[in-house]
């Protein structure tokens, strides 16, 4: 038995202290201030906020560090930050800004030491190992199993790795990381729901617990990852186009079955 | 309306983070300062003790900066002492996370890893049960954590009563088994605990937490619960 809740995670892109959103990582459009915002989501009952920072500045990085230091006064919920971690320090810096866990993404892949650093540092719970994964249909990762295979993507989704998705969450989870923020390049900014069967194979091979991200726009996606083994569910276009409120959102998962925090 | 602002230290151990208490403390109007120097801890009217990391280099630095004594003498002296997270599980005996490393030992009880085929570290809001006379109400409180205190404050209690007149009480939540979410303990005669140990984090639980804060801190409503009562 648990009482643990299923998280809705609200998710900023940050970029020169605004917010922005687009698809498939390009098209970007400014949605409005992260402190004004992630209070707003605080309101509406998000369990926690992520921020990506997607500067490739070293100027906007800098504005980065003042928008989480702002996000972290404005609300009293766990706040995450990812985006163009590459060491221990990048991290710490976050940390002290007043992230309360940071995510990796393309430097996890290129050195994978950084996972178990961070965890003995600042321990598993601080670590997210985030995975960007697209789906391919050619056997370009031999993995011998058949079935689906998902290839890492890095530096937002340009790069193609040859690492198995599913092999890689699990490899992120033995080095140290806490959690896995998984999300679905084919999916993003699509609206058309999350890759339940990623989710799936992702959340039985790590063993930690996994946020769903990329593609839900309708309640019943927030369901289906959840019942996909995922324990949080993030979004971020449709709660900033005001499409569907967190609450709504949850008013939803509670008439069908999950626990979560009202 | 209070009378004048409420000072709190916090020890800096060099693996907390500490952003997210001292914005809890600026929400709160509480004046906080970070500090090193363990006489500064002893002394303030508060102290919280945060925590995220591992047991084994957490206590080597509390013990390398002297901490251990102002955390000693502060309980010793009934002064209010809290503890997160890993600063909870820093005030009991030991940890199954570093065998051999002694905690502080305020609580005779060991910490140990999670039992049961849960996801770990369990990450996220789990539901509190308050037990008869804690500081904590019934809500949501946010957790992240792969060792837990399984015994009750009962056992302590016993164990602990002859050095020191009061009573240990606690709250629960279940996480595969049943858990202590917070242990308490309020010396005779006293309405709020010297000793909080929190296995939550108050500071990342929302206004469950805040409110929390504040009555641990003997402070009123805040404006937005105030708003919240009249409402009702």
């Amino acid at each position: 038995m648990s009482g643990l809740a299923k998280r809705i995670i609200p998710c900023l892109d940050i970029l020169g202290g605004r917010v922005v959103k687009g698809v498939n990582f390009k098209n970007l459009v400014d949605s409005g201030d992260p402190a004004e915002l992630a209070r707003r989501y605080e309101a509406e009952g998000a369990d926690e906020i992520a921020l990506l920072d997607i500067s490739a500045t070293l100027e906007d990085r800098k504005t980065a560090l003042e928008t989480v230091r702002r996000v972290r006064l404005a609300v009293s919920i766990p706040l995450s930050v990812g985006g163009g971690i590459r060491t221990v320090d990048d991290g710490e810096r976050l940390l002290n800004a007043g992230a309360d866990r940071v995510s990796v993404n393309s430097a996890a892949v290129r050195n994978p030491e950084i996972l178990s650093l961070l965890a003995e540092r600042f321990g598993v719970q601080c670590v997210i190992a985030a995975i960007d994964a697209k789906s391919v249909t050619a056997p370009q990762i031999a993995d011998g199993k058949g079935g689906r295979v998902w290839e890492v993507m890095i530096d937002a989704g340009k790069t193609a790795t040859g690492l198995d998705a599913v092999a890689w969450a699990s490899a992120c989870a033995n080095r140290g990381a806490g959690e896995i923020l998984l999300t679905s390049i084919d999916r993003d900014g699509t609206g058309t729901g999350y890759d339940c069967a990623l989710l799936e194979a992702v959340a039985k091979a790590a063993g930690i617990p996994v946020i769903a991200s990329g593609g839900a726009s309708r309640p019943e996606h927030f369901l289906e990852g959840l019942i996909a083994g995922a324990q949080a569910v993030l979004a971020a276009g449709v709660f900033h186009r005001h499409e569907r409120t967190i609450e709504e959102i949850k008013g939803y998962l509670k008439k069908n079955g999950m626990e979560v925090r009202l | 309306m209070e009378a004048r602002t409420k000072t709190l230290a916090i020890a800096a151990t060099g693996t907390a983070n500490l952003a997210s208490v001292l914005a809890l403390c600026a929400r709160t109007g509480v004046e906080a300062l970070i500090t090193t120097d363990p006489a500064v801890v002893a002394e303030a009217e508060y102290a919280p003790l945060p925590g995220v990391g591992a047991f084994g280099p957490a206590m080597a630095n509390l013990r390398t900066c002297g901490m251990d004594m102002a955390l000693k003498a502060r309980w010793l002296q009934g002064k209010p002492l809290m503890g997160i997270c890993l600063g909870m599980q820093m005030m009991c005996q030991e940890s199954e996370e570093a065998p051999g490393v002694p905690g502080l030992g305020f609580i005779p009880l060991r910490v140990q890893k999670f039992r049961g085929s849960l996801p770990l570290p369990q990450l996220g809001w789990n539901s509190i049960v308050p037990g008869n006379g804690s500081i904590l109400e019934s809500g949501w409180a946010y957790f992240a954590n792969s060792f837990r205190v399984a015994e009750m404050p009962a056992t302590a209690q016993a164990e602990f009563s002859a050095a020191k007149p009061g009573r240990f009480v606690g709250s629960q939540a279940q996480y595969g088994e049943t858990f202590a979410a917070s242990i308490e303990f309020f010396p005779e005669g006293s309405a709020l605990p010297t000793l909080l140990l929190c296995q939550f984090h108050p500071e990342l639980s929302g206004n469950w937490g805040e409110a929390l804060f504040r009555r641990w801190m003997g402070l009123g409503l805040s404006s937005a619960q105030q708003r919240q009562e009249k409402a009702r």
